[in-house]
């Protein structure tokens, strides 16, 4: 039963230094702005297509 | 708690910090990944293939197809530099590429170009056509498992077998386009093949001790300069007639035969310059001239089929 972490126990964890926290932030804008830019153009092929956006002659 | 910061590099082995690898990575690392240079000479040859094709083309599905193929092409780029990380590392041009140097990890390498080749052709595939998107996929996997896995380290004819993945593009940009393919994709796809072999080979006469490092069986490296130079001139010569196809078999205008004709001597003259000033420093200079000149030559004809081809008609 002693090995069992007590309730005053905070878990191990990771402590990023501002460099990775900076480079992380950006990787995550990037990732958002990819993921913006790829509804936006699903939008507009469907405006462009209409509804039969899937059928090819 | 105990916090593990990163002021030292290397965390204990054990911690948390070793365990989970903390991304080092930059935006501009993944996107180094995706070979922008090699990218941009696809997009551009795609986009040719895409506006000489007969019929119209709404600007929306030509932009989807030339970000998809954009795409497709910078996750050869980040699959070819996860497997070739080895060699990377040991070669002056790419020890400083992300892998190698530790910005990024293999295993981010593999997982950032699974998830763009797939979404890549996906895409493709539904937005814009079928054919385009296989044609996309088989590029992907000609690139990658055919040429890096497999001709780069077996033979020293790698370059000419798997410039084919780089020849690729245009004719996707024609099946984007007409969802169907036809002689004038063709004769482009034979240009960009014939011309990658004295394109690279130019480049790697100079590099020849880096691949022998690395233990790539380049030309230079198996067969010598001297047959390298000899390869060069023979290329050289076969893609003159090549060059000049789409016009002797009537799909573009004057201006591009003569374009060609004239781009395609000054190829063959530098590469006979290059065979016979033979070893030393001016060869050197030479065959760097050759190389720049190689890539002048395929951007001017190109963009040459594509303006007469937007203004005039390809293929009448």
């Amino acid at each position: 039963m002693d090995d069992k972490p007590g309730l005053d126990d905070k878990p191990e964890r990771i402590v990023l230094t501002e460099d990775q926290l900076r480079k992380r932030r950006a990787r995550s804008i990037a990732i958002a702005i990819a993921l913006g830019v790829f509804v936006a153009l699903v939008y507009a092929v469907v405006m462009v297509k209409g509804p039969g956006v899937l059928n090819q002659p | 708690m105990t916090d593990i910061s990163a002021v030292d590099d290397r965390p204990p082995s054990g911690s948390l910090a070793a365990i989970h690898r903390v991304s080092e990575a930059s935006v501009a690392d993944y996107l180094a990944l995706m070979k922008p240079r090699v990218m941009s000479l696809v997009v551009f040859t795609a986009l040719v293939g895409l506006l000489v094709a007969p019929g119209h083309v709404h600007p929306v599905i030509g932009f989807t197809a030339l970000l998809c193929i954009a795409v497709g092409a910078g996750a050869a780029g980040a699959l070819n530099m996860w497997f070739d990380a080895d060699i990377d590392a040991v070669m002056a041009r790419t020890a400083r590429r992300p892998i190698p140097s530790g910005r990024v990890a293999p295993g981010e390498a593999l997982a950032f170009g699974m998830t763009l080749a797939i979404g890549s052709v996906v895409v493709l595939a539904l937005l814009v056509d079928w054919l385009a998107a296989a044609l996309l996929a088989f590029t992907i996997f000609f690139y990658i498992a055919v040429y890096t896995m497999w001709l780069k380290r077996a033979t020293p004819q790698n370059i000419v077998i798997g410039g084919a993945a780089g020849a690729f593009p245009p004719m996707i940009g024609w099946a984007a386009a007409t969802g169907s393919i036809g002689i004038e994709p063709v004769l482009l796809f034979l240009l960009v093949f014939f011309w990658t072999p004295p394109h690279f080979w130019a480049l790697s006469l100079n590099r020849t001790q880096d691949y022998a490092r690395a233990r790539v069986p380049m030309l230079p490296v198996v067969a010598g300069a001297e047959e390298t130079r000899r390869q060069i001139l023979f290329y050289s010569l076969l893609l003159l007639p090549i060059g000049a196809a789409p016009w002797l078999m009537g799909y573009a205008d004057a201006i591009y035969g003569a374009t060609a004709l004239a781009a395609g001597g000054v190829m063959v003259a530098l590469a006979w310059q290059l065979k016979v000033e033979g070893a030393g420093p001016r060869a050197a200079r030479i065959s760097m001239r050759l190389f720049g000149f190689s890539i002048l030559y395929l951007f001017v004809l190109f963009a040459v089929l594509l303006v007469e081809g937007v203004w005039a008609g390809f293929g009448g």
